[in-house]
């Protein structure tokens, strides 16, 4: 019954779904799966948050190794949650609804919170992708076989064609043949090689997912409810 | 010499990006950018359709992509208020809202201000919601079931500009900038490709190569990066020489240090080669 009612729930709504992809009548029954998926995902971020709320509690009171980070998130949950939540800051322009401001809202708490601490935060994290980018480029790119010198060389023409260096050090070679500058170079290599490789695997992909829903449809697969102890 | 490249710390090879990198930002030294088909393919269908044709742009990205992507949406946003285009936004990440509003508030709002372009006439804000992929099915058939109302929690029907719009075969293009999931693939696969709703695609430069099999047939045009956002920043300095002008060109000013870092990167992977073979001939490790 633990895992026949969730299986029962997941077949007839993936089977609405591949029906009304065939059959325009069934639409509307697939806009209402559509429509509580939405409420279950909106649910879903409460369950998440809940969840991080309670692990992250436990990991302080149990003191575990690195307990001082949990509080850190914590406390900027809370402070993020309460801001939003109460609209701090965010002024509504109809006088007679005050709370009718977005959450979000330009000059409240919470935007404040995300142009000024989230945003440089994660844009930072981003950044420093560079400095990792180059310090591997310099310790693991080693030409030690034909296929890894295939792909340096192929890194060198693409990591010249997309930027004015390929167009500057190639601009002597006539407009007739465009395939010899490392832009052209460039075209040909996203365009044939990966898109031939990106087809292959995405048919590959594809009929993985075929597989593997038909199965969870039919209840074959049930590992995504978890197990009894669950 | 190789001694002390075998054991080069590597805060130099840092300091060496960080150069690469502010030099030219503070520099303010730029090249010059020739639109690629896949780019000039994308802006000449914004040129084409007939002004105020509706263009729905869904913004899939966060803050961590922002600095590649933003530059792209700025300068699409910008095509779309001079061809006055209706512009429709939503998101379908939760931290995309603000990035959002910001390009509402900056382009629309505040560099289009004398157009007096106005919200519910000329363009909305859906906002964001949860259903990921669902929400491009569903919009499919009915857009007012995943947005009944705008932003503001304004009912479609009441909002000039949406009471007539019913689903996505309303919209004459859809502008998915994106950065993951939900974004490029499913607006692919249930809009632009069973819809036949033409669709153009910014994406950040990791997920670009997973892009170019849906090009040309079921993506009309693809802005890969921030290379992607210079070419359409140059193609539209093409068409309006007023935009060649240094404030309208943030991703041409952002490929100066994508220049330095790439040539950067290729010099460190040459120098580590070079050490390597030069070690494989002292009879170092292979």
């Amino acid at each position: 019954m633990k895992s026949t009612v969730p299986w029962l729930i997941a077949a007839v709504t993936g089977c609405v779904m591949i029906v009304a992809f065939f059959v325009p009548v069934a639409e509307s029954w697939r806009d209402e799966a559509g429509i509580w998926f939405e409420i279950l995902a909106a649910i879903a971020f409460v369950l998440g948050g809940a969840n991080l709320f309670a692990q992250h509690m436990q990991k302080i009171s149990a003191r575990r190794a690195g307990w001082g980070y949990s509080a850190i998130t914590l406390v900027t949950f809370v402070v993020s949650l309460t801001v939003g939540v109460l609209k701090v800051g965010a002024f509504s322009e109809k006088e007679d609804y005050p709370w009718a401001a977005h959450y979000i809202a330009e000059g409240g708490a919470l935007w404040w919170l995300f142009e000024y601490v989230f945003n440089p935060l994660q844009a930072t994290v981003f950044a420093l992708l560079a400095f990792y980018v180059a310090s591997a480029a310099f310790r693991a790119f080693r030409a030690k076989t034909t296929e890894a010198t295939v792909l340096l060389t192929t890194a060198f023409i693409v990591l010249l064609g997309r930027t004015y260096a390929g167009t500057w050090l190639t601009s002597a070679v006539p407009d007739d043949y465009p395939a010899l500058t490392f832009p052209g170079m460039t075209a040909i290599i996203m365009g044939v090689f990966n898109t031939a490789g990106q087809r292959a695997i995405m048919i590959g992909i594809a009929l993985g997912v075929a597989a593997t829903s038909l199965k969870v449809l039919l209840g074959v697969d049930r590992s995504y409810l978890g197990s009894d102890g669950d | 010499m190789l001694h002390i490249l075998q054991n080069l710390d590597r805060r130099w090879i840092y300091l060496a990006m960080l150069v690469a990198v502010a030099g030219p930002v503070l520099a303010q030294k730029s090249f010059p950018e020739k639109p690629t088909k896949l780019v000039q393919d994308a802006f000449d269908y914004v040129e084409r359709i007939p002004e105020g044709s509706n263009v729905l742009f869904s913004l899939d990205y966060a803050p961590s992509s922002d600095g590649e992507l933003s530059p792209m949406t700025t300068t699409m946003v910008r095509h779309c208020c001079l061809k006055r285009h209706k512009m429709f936004f939503m998101t379908l990440w939760p931290d995309g809202l603000p990035l959002l509003q910001r390009n509402i508030q900056k382009i629309i709002e505040t560099e289009f201000a004398d157009l007096n372009l106005k919200e519910g006439e000329d363009y909305v804000n859906f906002g964001f919601n949860a259903g990921k992929e669902v929400v491009i099915i569903v919009m499919g058939t009915n857009i007012r079931k995943m947005f009944p109302t705008d932003i503001n929690g304004k009912n479609l029907a009441d909002i000039p500009l949406t009471a007539n719009i019913s689903n996505l075969s309303d919209m004459q293009l859809i502008v998915n900038i994106s950065a993951g999931n939900p974004g490029m693939k499913e607006w692919v696969q249930y809009a632009s490709s069973p819809l036949g709703i033409p669709l153009v695609v910014g994406s950040t430069a990791v997920q670009a190569p997973q892009a170019y099999p849906y090009y040309p047939s079921q993506m009309l045009g693809l802005l890969a990066a921030i290379k992607g956002a210079a070419e359409y920043e140059a193609a539209l300095g093409n068409k309006y020489p007023k935009y060649q002008e240094q404030k309208y060109t943030e991703g041409i000013r952002r490929m100066a240090p994508q220049f330095w870092a790439h040539l950067l990167i290729i010099g460190l992977i040459v120098l580590g080669n070079g050490i390597y073979f030069a070690e494989r001939v002292k009879g170092g490790p292979r």
